[in-house]
């Protein structure tokens, strides 16, 4: 019979029952997925809420990105659990001193509050689609914007005012349900490379980086499939605020690390060991150097210089992908770093990564590609882009040109 | 116009007290669930022996690390007893051992699932301590057993999302195998690495102190077993029992008192390097 399990090589002193690693690849990828949506609402957010109007090109769409990831948040964790049928006990009977009990609320609450602020978002367009389309299409669109066509001042008021209200919301809902996974790590005493008050901080941080670098990377990616001109202003801000959160970012993880080193607990050799020695490269190589020095001299040289047109094109979508890189490193080297080291603090272990299997590798690029074959079938029911779009249907443009955009605040 | 406006307002205002009332509802009836939850362990009191009631007890673990000989006989019983897997990597209960060399400031540790030892063994299923020390000169060297520390604070119980995990009133932690989801949290939490996750059933699993046993006036297996008294359980609720003469008898330990977990594994013999 095939082993059901797969079993760490060690070195030094280690538990018996440690040399299996409970929490897999999957556990890297479900805070990570849920950074992108803290970091891509953020991004919609400055826009519905702090009305920066240089976001406005990708603010709906940074909306849909938030609502794919969100949706496929769960799968890591169900693909994870022993007894996924099981997993509405934590909804049904949530043991409360958990710090993951209120996890499935939080969620189930932050997917309702996109998918409604989506829905205002795009209310007037639905509308104009239904009406401009006929058959099956007319009746999914009538369908989705709930046989409601009422797009008179009043009800643009009425939809503005909840977009509002749902984005403000949504901003510590969304950043309170990734600082919340931050706490699900940082609360454990267990582990020494994870107990830290820092960690939720951490997380959040590394969250904006990577949800405004996916934006970066999408934006740039469906602007080329489009065939459309990229927005400088827009990209040019999503770049600043990547550079930005980035050093900030680093500066935070620094100073926790030296907390760590400095204060010098019981254990510390056997840490000192493990990041200059297994963890070397995915944490000082991958994670500090190419995914986050390397990005911060190229912006920072790019920015200084002023750089533009085509060079800035590929800094920019280099340092975005290379930040993408780094805060799943960072998830990684957290999540998979912190079940390496030994809670005997005498051990090493060696997590090796299997390819097929429910956590696989090959199963944790299925959760990440999942949002995104997602958000392709979004953006070509409900277009995000400005109805100026060029591939939009005459009919639709035409319909959409008699509508103010979107719901959007009214400039200021 | 107007009133068509009106009647469209009439019918959101509708729609809206419906859905507050389905909210208040779901929200009454998920308010209760504690409490019938909380119903229904009270009456659950005799699980798993009838007519047992678990607030006559107060359970505890002692083990004498000077008495062990590490012949492993506990471990064997374990996993007999209670089904665990018979592999190097499952266990509710495991030995440490303990060696100074000499000119050597630090303990070299090792257990009976060392790749080293089971080779000695020749099978993951058989427990054995190898004779890798043999031509060295040995300071200082015991063995310490391992097992649940049945905490009075767990940090199992406490991270367990479901409840899954819990503490009984006789001071045993348990797992209830029909609720656990299988997420590992609690594998996370235990600073001891008492826990391990059960693949067959898909749930964690852990020492229950022999449950099934201690209810019905036997020692755990672990106990049972130990030809030379390194293991001691019993009753602190009473003064006689073993586990209270030797508390009383002994200035006793716990591992990682740090941790504020209150273990209820007492230890004497251990050392500065007992991990």
């Amino acid at each position: 019979m095939e082993q059901l399990f797969h079993v760490a090589p060690y070195t030094g002193y280690v538990y018996p029952n440690e040399t299996v690693i409970p929490w897999t690849v999957l556990i890297a990828v479900y805070p990570y997925m849920t950074g992108l949506v803290a970091g891509a609402f953020t991004v919609s957010s400055l826009y519905h809420v702090f009305g920066i109007q240089k976001y406005k090109h990708v603010a709906r769409f940074a909306l849909l990105t938030a609502l794919c990831f969100m949706i496929f948040v769960p799968a890591p964790l169900l693909l994870h659990l022993g007894q996924p049928a099981r997993a509405l006990n934590a909804l049904i009977t949530p043991h409360l001193s958990s710090a993951f009990a209120m996890f499935g609320f939080f969620a189930a609450f932050y997917v309702c509050l996109v998918a409604l602020e989506s829905w205002f978002a795009f209310r007037v367009d639905n509308v104009a689609r239904a009406k401009s389309s006929t058959g099956v299409r007319r009746l999914f669109y009538r369908a989705i914007t709930l046989w409601s066509d009422d797009v008179s001042e009043k009800a643009l008021a009425f939809d503005r005012k909840w977009l509002y209200v749902l984005a403000v919301v949504g901003i510590p809902g969304a950043h309170g349900l990734h600082g919340y996974v931050g706490f699900v790590f940082g609360s454990l005493k267990a582990r020494e490379w994870w107990g830290s008050d820092l960690m939720p901080v951490i997380f959040l941080f590394s969250a904006v980086i990577s949800g405004v670098a996916l934006l970066i990377v999408l934006y740039v990616v469906v602007s080329w499939i489009r065939k459309v001109t990229i927005d400088q202003d827009c990209l040019k801000g999503l770049t600043q605020t990547l550079w930005g959160f980035l050093m900030f970012g680093v500066l935070l993880e620094v100073v926790e690390f030296a907390n760590l080193f400095y204060q010098g607990e019981e254990g510390i050799e056997l840490i000192k060991e493990y990041v200059t020695g297994p963890l070397f490269v995915s944490y000082f190589v991958l994670q500090f150097g190419i995914g986050a020095a390397l990005p911060i001299t190229i912006l920072t040289v790019m920015i200084f210089r002023k750089t533009s047109g085509r060079a800035f094109l590929v800094g920019t979508l280099v340092s975005a992908g290379l930040a993408l890189m780094s805060v799943f490193m960072m998830r990684w080297n957290v999540v998979i770093g912190g079940q390496e080291i030994s809670k005997t603090m005498k051990g090493l272990l060696d997590y090796h990564l299997p390819f097929w299997g429910r956590e696989g590798l090959l199963a944790a690029i299925c959760v990440l590609i999942a949002p995104l074959i997602l958000l392709w079938i979004l953006t070509r029911l409900f277009p995000p882009w400005e109805p100026t779009n060029q591939r939009a249907s005459t009919s639709v443009t035409e319909a959409l040109s008699e509508l103010p955009y979107g719901t959007a605040p009214k400039e200021v | 116009m107007k009133q068509e406006m009106s009647k469209s307002e009439a019918a959101r205002r509708g729609f809206l007290h419906t859905v507050a009332k389905a909210a208040v509802a779901g929200v009454a009836l998920l308010g209760a669930r504690p409490l019938l939850g909380k119903e229904k362990t009270a009456t659950a009191k005799s699980f798993p022996t009838a007519g047992y009631d678990w607030t006559k007890h107060r359970w505890a673990y002692g083990i004498d690390a000077t008495r062990c000989i590490g012949c492993l006989r506990c471990v064997e019983a374990c996993k007999a007893e209670n089904g665990v897997s018979l592999d190097a990597h499952h266990f509710r209960t495991w030995v440490e051992r303990y060696v100074y060399l000499e000119g050597e400031d630090r303990a070299r540790v090792d257990s009976h699932s060392d790749p080293q030892n089971i080779a000695a063994s020749g099978s993951e299923k058989e427990y054995r301590f190898d004779n890798r020390y043999k031509n060295k000169k040995v300071t200082k060297a015991f063995f310490v057993p391992k097992i649940c520390n049945h905490c009075q604070h767990p940090s199992c119980v406490q991270v367990c999302p479901t409840g899954a995990t819990y503490k009984t009133k006789d001071g045993a932690v348990l797992i209830d195998h029909d609720y656990c989801i299988g997420c590992q949290y609690c594998v996370q939490a235990c600073p001891y690495g008492a826990r391990f996750f059960n693949d067959e059933q898909g749930v964690t699993d852990k020492c229950t102190w022999c449950y099934h046993r201690i209810t019905k006036g036997l020692k755990p297996a672990c106990v049972e077993v130990c030809p030379v008294n390194a293991r001691i359980f019993g009753d602190m609720n009473d003064p006689d029992s073993d586990i209270s003469q030797f508390i009383r008898n002994n200035r006793v330990q716990v591992l990682k008192p740090e941790t504020g977990n209150g273990p209820t594994c007492f230890y004497i013999g251990i050392d500065k390097e007992v991990v």
